[in-house]
C-alpha cells in the first residue's frame, strides 16, 4: 500500500542555505493494508519528517513515496486516503475556534453536498467508534476538553473520510497513562478494520504493544527492521540493542549494554543497505558476519 | 522526545469559555481603553451630528469677519467671515474619511503582503519583503510633491489612497513576523490535511489566532493616516476642495491667524486633531492591555 | 529525618476560583532516601515540588508544615534561607539537604534519561544531596532509581510504600489499575489487552468529599462516601483506601 523507496529529505542552512543537512537518508520501508507498523526513533532520528513528507506536509529531497503505486501528490484527493493525527493535540486545534469544527472543515471540503441531518449522524456515530460521547464533545473548546478526548476526536475526524493509512506521530506522548492505552487499543482497532497506520514514537514499549513490525531509525537512516517480535527478541543492531535497555521497564532494573561505540563498525560510513539476516529481520551492517556485537 | 504532561491545573487557569467574552470583560473594566475610545467615539458623533446643529456651509462666507466665539458663531468666524464651528465638524468627517480610508487601505495591503509572505516564505517572501524595505525607505513627501506637480491631489479620496499606498510597509512586517510564527502550528497541518488551499489557510486558520493583533495595527494605521494627512494639509498638499482640519490650520497660519490674535481660528482643528490621534494611541495601549495578560492591571 | 510534610495544604488562585491543588498531604524523606513522586497531570505533583522550594505568585499556603533536618520552614513567598539547602538545578557548592528533581527527564531521549536519572541516583550515593525528591509521570522510570513511591491523585496521596511493593503488591486500586495500563516492552496487543481507567480525576474547583477516587473505583462502596484515611497497613506501606 505505502511504499518509501530510498526517500531522502536535505534541509539547507545557514547563511545563504550554503550549508546542508540531511536529516532522512536513503529511507525505505512499506506499510500494508491493516497493519500497524511503528517507527522508532530518538530525537533528531528523522522519524518526525518521514511522518510529514508522507503526509506531503514537506516535500522530499530524493526518492519516491507510493500509496497503491501512484506518487504523493497533497491535496485533497490525497487526503481523502491518508490522514495524521500529531503529538499535541492543544495545538492540533485552533484555540479560537470549538473543537467540533475540525469536522465542519471535512465537510466543507468533501461532502458539501450531503444534508446536515444527515451528517451529523455520520460525526456522532464517528465519535462512537473511538469511545465518545458525542453529548459531551460536540460545541466544547479545545481547553475544555483533555489531551485524551482531544486525540480521539482527531482520528474520529480522520475515520469520517475512510482512508486507507493513518499517520500517528507521537500522538500519546503527551497523554496520561491511564487514557494513553485507550488511544492505542483504538488505533489496533483501527488496524482491524483494515486501515494500514504508521505509529511513530519514541517509545518502544508503545511501539511493541501494537505493531506486526517495526522500523528502528537512527539519523535519518534505518539501523533495523522487521517483525516486531523478532526484532526485539533478537535486536542485531548494537544501537537497537541499547535502546531496549534504556527503556525503563517495570520489575526489571535497568541492565547495562554495550555502547554503540563497541561496535566496531557502526559508523564505518558503510551503506551496504539493508541485510536480511533471517526471513523478515533487517538490520544495517555492511559487516554482520564479523560484527563484534553480535549475539 | 516527549513533553511532560503539564501537571499544573491547566484547565482551571485555561481562558473562560469564550476568549471574545473574556476580551470584552476585560475591555470595559480598562480605563485607558474606555478613555480613549469615549473621546474618539465624541468627536466622531460631533463629525457626523455637527452638520445638523450648524446651518452654514463651512466655506461661505456667513457673518463679520474675525468675530470671537459667540452664542451665533460657537468658534468665531474666519478673517473672510466664516463660520468655525461649521469648518470645524465638517474637517471632522473629512479627518475621519481619510483615517479609515488610507487606515484601510494601508491595513488591507500591509495584510495581503505580510499574511503571503509570512506564510509561503522562501522566494515569494524575499521579493515581497524587497518590495515592503523599498517602500519603507521611499520618502513619502518627495514623492508627493511630484505625484502632486503632475496628477494633482484634489480630492480626499486621492489623498487617502496616496497615505494608504505609503505607510503599509511596517504593519507588512509585523504581521509576516506572527504569521511566521503562526503558520508552524499543528493546527495550520490539520487544515492543509482537510483539503484547505493557502488562502483559506491565512483568512480562516492564522487570522482569526491573530484578530487582535489586526485590530490594533488597524488603530495605529487609522490614527496615522489622520496626522499624515493633517501635515499635507498643512504645508499644501492637501485637497483643494473640501475642509479638514489640516486645511483649516493652513487657512489660519496662512492668514496670520496667530498674529492677529484669532486663536478660535486655529486652536480647534489643532486640538481635534491631537485628541483624535492622542486617544486613539490610549485605546491602543489599552487594547494591548486587553489582549496581552501579561499586562493586565489587576 | 530529613524531611517532614504534615497535612500540606497549598490552594491555587484562578479566575474561576480556588484550586485546591494541594489538599493535605502528608510524608517523610529519610536520610539518603529518594523518594519517587508519581502520579498524572494535575495530580498536585508538581505543585507539592514547587511549594517545598518557592511559592509562585498564584501559590496561597492554607495549612500544614515543612520541618527540614528538624527545622520548621516557614512556608511563604519567598524564602531565601530555603533556596540554599533546596534547589532545583544541582549546585554541589550549595551542598543542598533535599534535592527536588521534577520531570528532569521527560523530554530527553531514552538513553540520555537513563544517564541523567543514573546520575541523580549517583548524587545520593555518594553524598552529594542527602535525600531527594524524583518527580515524574512515568512510574517505570522512578521505578528504577527511587526507593520509596509515592503515587498522588487530585491533591492527595494515594500511596506510599518501597518501589518494588508499589509495583509488584500495590493495595490502592489507583495504583493497580494505574500499574495495569503500562505497556512494557514485549507486551503485545493480540496476546494481553491493557485497560486504561475510564473517566477522568475530579475538578479541584470544588472536590467531591470522600474517597477522590470512588467515580473511577471498580471497587467503590458505600463507606467510599467518607474520606478514607491514610493508614500504615504494614512499616513503610500507607495507603488511603477502606479496602486495603
Amino acid at each position: 500500500m505505502l511504499r518509501l523507496d530510498n526517500v531522502t529529505k536535505v534541509y539547507k542552512v545557514g547563511a545563504f542555505g550554503g550549508g546542508s543537512l540531511t536529516a532522512v537518508g536513503g529511507v525505505s520501508f512499506d506499510v500494508r493494508q491493516g497493519e500497524v507498523v511503528s517507527l522508532i526513533g530518538e530525537s533528531g532520528s528523522g522519524k518526525s519528517t518521514l511522518g510529514r513528507m508522507i503526509l506531503g506536509l514537506t516535500p522530499a529531497t530524493s526518492g519516491s513515496i507510493t500509496l497503491d503505486g501512484v506518487p504523493v501528490k497533497p491535496g485533497k484527493a490525497y487526503y481523502r486516503d491518508v490522514q495524521g493525527v500529531f503529538q499535541d493535540p492543544f495545538s492540533t486545534f485552533n484555540p479560537v475556534f470549538k473543537a467540533d469544527r475540525v469536522f465542519r472543515m471535512i465537510k466543507e471540503a468533501y461532502f458539501p453536498g450531503v444534508p446536515e441531518a444527515e451528517w451529523t449522524g455520520r460525526v456522532r456515530s464517528s465519535l462512537e467508534d473511538v469511545r465518545l460521547n458525542p453529548d459531551q464533545i460536540l460545541g466544547k473548546f479545545p481547553h475544555q476538553l483533555s489531551g485524551g478526548q482531544l486525540q480521539r476526536l482527531l482520528i474520529a475526524r480522520a475515520l469520517l473520510l475512510d482512508i486507507k493509512l493513518l499517520v500517528a506521530d507521537e500522538i500519546t506522548s503527551m497523554l496520561d497513562a491511564s487514557t494513553r492505552i485507550d488511544v492505542l487499543n483504538l488505533l489496533a482497532e483501527l488496524k482491524a478494520r483494515g486501515l494500514g497506520v504508521l505509529y511513530i514514537t519514541h517509545d518502544l514499549s508503545l511501539g511493541t504493544y501494537l505493531a506486526e513490525r517495526t522500523v528502528v531509525l537512527r539519523s535519518g537512516a534505518v539501523v533495523e527492521m522487521g517483525l516486531t517480535e523478532k526484532v526485539f527478541s533478537r535486536p542485531l543492531h548494537p544501537y537497537t540493542r541499547q535502546l531496549l535497555a534504556a527503556v525503563p521497564r517495570l520489575r526489571e532494573p535497568w541492565q547495562d549494554a554495550e555502547p554503540v561505540e563497541s561496535c566496531p563498525y557502526h559508523d564505518s560510513g558503510a551503506t551496504g543497505g539493508l541485510l536480511e539476516e533471517e526471513k523478515d529481520h533487517f538490520v544495517a551492517c555492511a559487516r554482520l558476519p564479523e560484527c563484534a556485537g553480535r549475539p | 522526545m516527549t513533553a511532560p504532561p503539564q501537571d499544573v491545573p491547566a484547565r482551571e487557569t485555561a481562558a473562560p469559555p469564550s476568549i471574545r467574552r473574556e476580551a470584552l470583560y476585560f475591555a470595559v473594566r480598562n480605563t485607558k481603553l474606555v478613555i480613549g475610545a469615549a473621546i474618539v467615539l465624541a468627536f466622531l458623533a460631533l463629525g457626523l451630528a455637527g452638520p445638523l446643529l450648524t446651518a452654514a456651509e463651512p466655506n461661505a462666507y456667513v457673518g463679520l469677519p474675525m468675530q470671537p466665539p459667540s452664542g451665533e458663531y460657537w468658534f468665531g468666524t474666519t478673517t473672510f467671515g466664516q463660520d468655525v464651528f461649521a469648518q470645524f465638524v465638517y474637517g471632522l468627517r473629512t479627518t475621519f474619511l481619510v483615517g479609515v480610508l488610507g487606515g484601510g487601505v494601508a491595513a488591507v495591503v500591509g495584510m495581503l503582503v505580510g499574511f503571503v509572505a509570512g506564510y509561503r516564505g522562501g522566494l515569494v517572501d524575499e521579493i515581497l519583503n524587497m518590495l515592503t524595505n523599498i517602500v519603507l525607505v521611499l520618502p513619502a513627501l518627495a514623492v508627493l510633491l511630484i505625484i502632486n506637480a503632475y496628477l494633482g491631489i484634489r480630492s480626499v479620496g486621492a489623498q487617502a489612497l496616496f497615505i494608504g499606498l505609503t505607510s503599509w510597509p511596517w504593519a507588512a512586517r509585523a504581521i509576516r513576523a506572527q504569521t511566521f510564527s503562526l503558520r508552524t502550528r499543528d493546527f495550520v497541518d490539520l487544515a492543509r490535511l482537510s483539503g484547505a488551499n493557502t488562502w483559506k489557510i491565512i483568512t480562516r486558520e492564522i487570522a482569526p489566532n491573530m484578530s487582535s493583533y489586526l485590530f490594533m495595527t488597524f488603530i495605529l494605521l487609522f490614527g496615522g493616516s489622520i496626522l499624515i494627512a493633517s501635515s499635507l494639509d498643512f504645508i499644501g498638499l492637501g485637497p483643494t476642495e473640501g475642509v479638514s482640519l489640516g486645511l483649516m490650520l493652513q487657512n489660519a497660519s496662512q492668514w496670520s491667524a496667530m498674529q492677529l490674535g484669532l486663536w478660535w481660528w486655529f486652536i480647534p482643528p489643532g486640538a481635534g486633531i491631537t485628541a483624535v490621534v492622542g486617544a486613539l494611541y490610549v485605546a491602543n495601549v489599552g487594547l494591548d492591555e486587553v489582549f496581552n495578560p501579561k499586562l493586565r492591571e489587576t | 529525618m530529613s524531611l517532614r510534610v504534615s497535612d500540606l495544604r497549598v490552594h491555587y488562585q484562578t479566575l474561576k476560583g480556588e484550586v485546591k491543588a494541594l489538599d493535605g498531604v502528608s510524608f517523610e524523606v529519610g536520610d539518603g532516601e529518594i523518594l519517587g513522586l508519581a502520579g498524572e497531570s494535575g495530580c498536585g505533583k508538581t505543585t507539592l515540588g514547587k511549594s517545598l522550594i518557592r511559592m509562585d505568585g498564584r501559590m496561597r499556603h492554607i495549612g500544614g508544615e515543612v520541618e527540614l533536618d528538624g527545622e520548621v520552614m516557614p512556608i511563604g513567598d519567598d524564602r531565601p534561607g530555603m533556596k540554599q539547602r533546596m534547589v532545583m538545578v544541582i549546585s554541589t557548592l550549595l551542598d543542598p539537604s533535599l534535592l527536588i528533581a521534577d520531570e528532569v527527564t521527560s523530554a530527553l531521549d531514552v538513553s540520555t534519561q537513563k544517564a541523567v536519572a543514573r546520575a541523580l541516583a549517583g548524587f545520593r550515593d555518594n553524598g552529594v544531596v542527602k535525600s531527594m525528591i524524583f518527580i515524574t509521570h512515568d512510574i517505570s522510570l522512578t521505578y528504577q532509581i527511587a526507593d520509596t513511591i509515592m503515587i498522588m491523585y487530585a491533591g492527595k496521596v494515594a500511596e506510599r510504600a518501597p518501589a518494588k511493593v508499589i509495583v509488584e503488591a500495590p493495595r490502592h486500586p489507583y495504583t493497580k489499575l494505574l500499574i495495569d495500563s503500562l505497556p512494557e516492552v514485549g507486551v503485545r496487543h493480540a496476546d494481553r489487552k491493557l485497560a486504561g481507567i475510564p473517566g477522568g480525576p475530579p475538578s479541584l474547583l470544588d472536590p467531591p468529599t470522600g474517597c477522590r477516587f470512588r467515580d473511577r473505583c471498580p471497587l467503590a462502596y458505600d463507606r467510599c462516601a467518607e474520606e478514607p484515611p491514610a493508614v500504615e497497613i504494614e512499616p513503610n506501606h500507607v495507603v488511603a483506601c477502606w479496602k486495603a
